[in-house]
């Protein structure tokens, strides 16, 4: 009996230290957030909020905001329009090449993101997309492209099928159909995959890296900042950006689940 | 009209005008497609496409590209060992790093899956979130813990453990091991953890009706039902090792290098793009390969009826 309480504690011990590893390097970020030397080190002599004021006066960081958020908010709105009537088109029709187009469209989050950088990198200027802030835009709508209809695609599976029914019953042309009862209907799985594009398009690295010329995008920017040595601004920009996509994905979730 | 219309698309076949009725169809049903469609083709299978052609190019001694065709980037990667090396160098590391989340993700997802009785979603929730927060500052936080004057060092000498901070912490390939594993293991633990949520309880108690302890249980009985979960989430951590660039690059030391980091040079400073590209195509035929040998494992040792992928 003994050996077995002994074996439940070294088991949940293990999978609780493991849990702990997984968040204690987000804890330090926070922690060392409101360090007020200019030294990450143990242990922290005293608290400020000095850093989160350095950050609010950065000229560059500021601007790096800025970028991101613009190119979130565009990639994001061309990604939906493009992607929510491919994810409906996919599910309301059978045709040749489906599963190809599903296979297709994951590439960018399947094959690594280095290859996929070079890529474009190499290709765009072909197509008259320079290399710059507008190619990095048309990088993002491309992985967001993936995002959108693959949880577009889940959620019109779980939609009633009846309900598409009913509406033609009652009169509806296919057009009201889709804006009147469709749209209604997956509203919460639209704002919850809005949330999710626009975090991991601020958050994205790899495409962008290769595509950017002129201003920095914020994890560029940090990235930056990095090379040049620590500064412990990072740490306070790190934490707002922690708590702002954490709220934002578990809002997602959240209301992905929603039926 | 309207009652007319919705009737004819939704019994299509039944009307002596299905023909044209079809066209309309068809003519709608791609036109919900065609923009997605168009822009894979443009901005993700064309480039793709170009790097395998440009694999082939020829540079003049400016690492201009020049028209012509020949295997003389292949011939280049797979005589010198800095490239070729670096492959299975990294495809070691990534072999290393997948067994290494292999073993953070039993036993987390095995205390979820088996003790917690309470609040499994939460938890479930909380292995899923990082996979979300942003590369960069997960990366960023081993440069506190592990750097010269970092969180670790600095504990290590207050509790006089060490008399001075431990240099190969950060900017070696330990720091960028950790931090690969670090970033990774919630790709494995979700699909591990799935994977333990499947195995039917009634199998576990049979086992231990049957007197087995709870470790012969594990290896008996657990362990190889959930074989495929753990196959599938140790292949994307190989994957994505074998394809990312800034864990080197932000963690790395001098003599630090993936194979990506080989590419990304190639593409950047060195100025060699139909070496870069060839690499790049000899990177994605490799993670092809893994892919292959592990959906075929997975199918082959999974033994669950219940088994929906």
């Amino acid at each position: 009996m003994n050996t077995t309480s002994l074996k439940n504690f070294f088991v949940s011990f293990s999978g609780i230290a493991v849990l702990l590893f997984l968040y204690f390097p987000l804890a330090v970020i926070v922690l060392f957030s409101f360090n007020g030397d200019t030294v990450n080190s143990f242990p922290v002599q005293h608290f400020s909020l000095k850093w989160y004021s350095v950050l609010f006066r950065d000229d560059e960081l500021l601007q790096s905001v800025g970028t991101s958020i613009s190119i979130a908010l565009i990639s994001t709105a061309v990604a939906l329009l493009i992607g929510i009537p491919a994810a409906y088109a996919m599910h309301k029709y059978d045709f040749k090449g489906k599963k190809l187009i599903d296979k297709i469209v994951l590439m960018p989050i399947t094959l690594p993101g280095i290859v996929t950088g070079v890529a474009m990198l190499s290709f765009f200027p072909f197509v008259g997309v320079k290399i710059s802030l507008t190619a990095v835009t048309f990088g993002h709508i491309t992985f967001l492209c993936a995002i959108v209809v693959t949880q577009m695609l889940a959620r019109f599976k779980r939609l009633d099928p009846y309900l598409e029914q009913a509406a033609y019953d009652l009169g509806a042309t296919p057009s009201a159909t889709f804006f009147k009862v469709i749209l209604p209907n997956i509203k919460t799985a639209i704002i919850g995959c809005v949330l999710l594009c626009l975090v991991l398009s601020m958050d994205e690295i790899p495409v962008t890296f290769f595509l950017i010329a002129g201003n920095n995008t914020l994890p560029l920017e940090i990235y930056a900042m990095m090379r040049r040595g620590i500064t412990p601004e990072v740490n306070a920009i790190s934490t707002l950006i922690f708590i702002f996509s954490t709220t934002a994905i578990l809002l997602s979730m959240r209301l992905n689940k929603e039926k | 009209m309207n009652y007319h219309d919705c009737c004819t698309h939704y019994h299509i076949t039944k009307l002596p005008n299905h023909q044209i009725i079809l066209m309309k169809g068809w003519l709608k049903k791609y036109s919900l497609l065609l923009p997605l469609v168009v822009w894979l083709f443009v901005f993700l299978l064309l480039p793709y496409c170009f790097v395998f052609i440009q694999s082939f190019l020829e540079t003049d001694s400016f690492g201009k590209t020049i028209p012509g065709v020949s295997i003389d980037s292949y011939q280049r990667a797979f005589s010198n060992s800095l490239y070729i090396g670096t492959i299975f160098r990294t495809l070691m590391y990534a072999v290393l790093v997948a067994i290494l989340c292999i073993l953070l993700s039993l036993p987390l997802a095995y205390w979820i899956a088996f003790k917690v009785k309470r609040n499994k979603t939460l938890l479930y929730t909380l292995i899923s979130l990082p996979l979300w927060v942003s590369y960069i500052i997960r990366a960023y936080a081993w440069k506190i813990i592990l750097g010269k004057e970092g969180l670790l060092n600095t504990f290590l000498q207050w509790a006089h453990i060490t008399d001075k901070p431990v240099e190969y912490f950060l900017y070696s390939t330990f720091s960028t091991i950790v931090c690969l594993v670090y970033i990774l293991t919630p790709f494995v633990a979700i699909p591990v953890y799935t994977a333990f949520e499947q195995i039917p309880k009634s199998l576990i108690e049979a086992a231990k009706d049957l007197g087995a302890g709870s470790f012969t249980t594990f290896r008996k009985v657990i362990f190889p039902l959930a074989l495929p979960g753990i196959i599938s989430g140790g292949t994307f951590a190989l994957v994505l090792t074998m394809g990312d660039f800034l864990s080197p690059l932000l963690l790395g030391g001098p003599n630090t290098l993936f194979i990506s980091n080989i590419v990304q040079n190639l593409f950047g400073t060195s100025n060699d793009r139909p070496l870069g590209s060839a690499v790049g195509i000899l990177i994605l035929l490799l993670i092809f390969l893994i892919l292959g040998i592990a959906s075929r494992s997975e199918k082959k040792y999974s033994s669950l009826k219940s088994d929906t992928r």
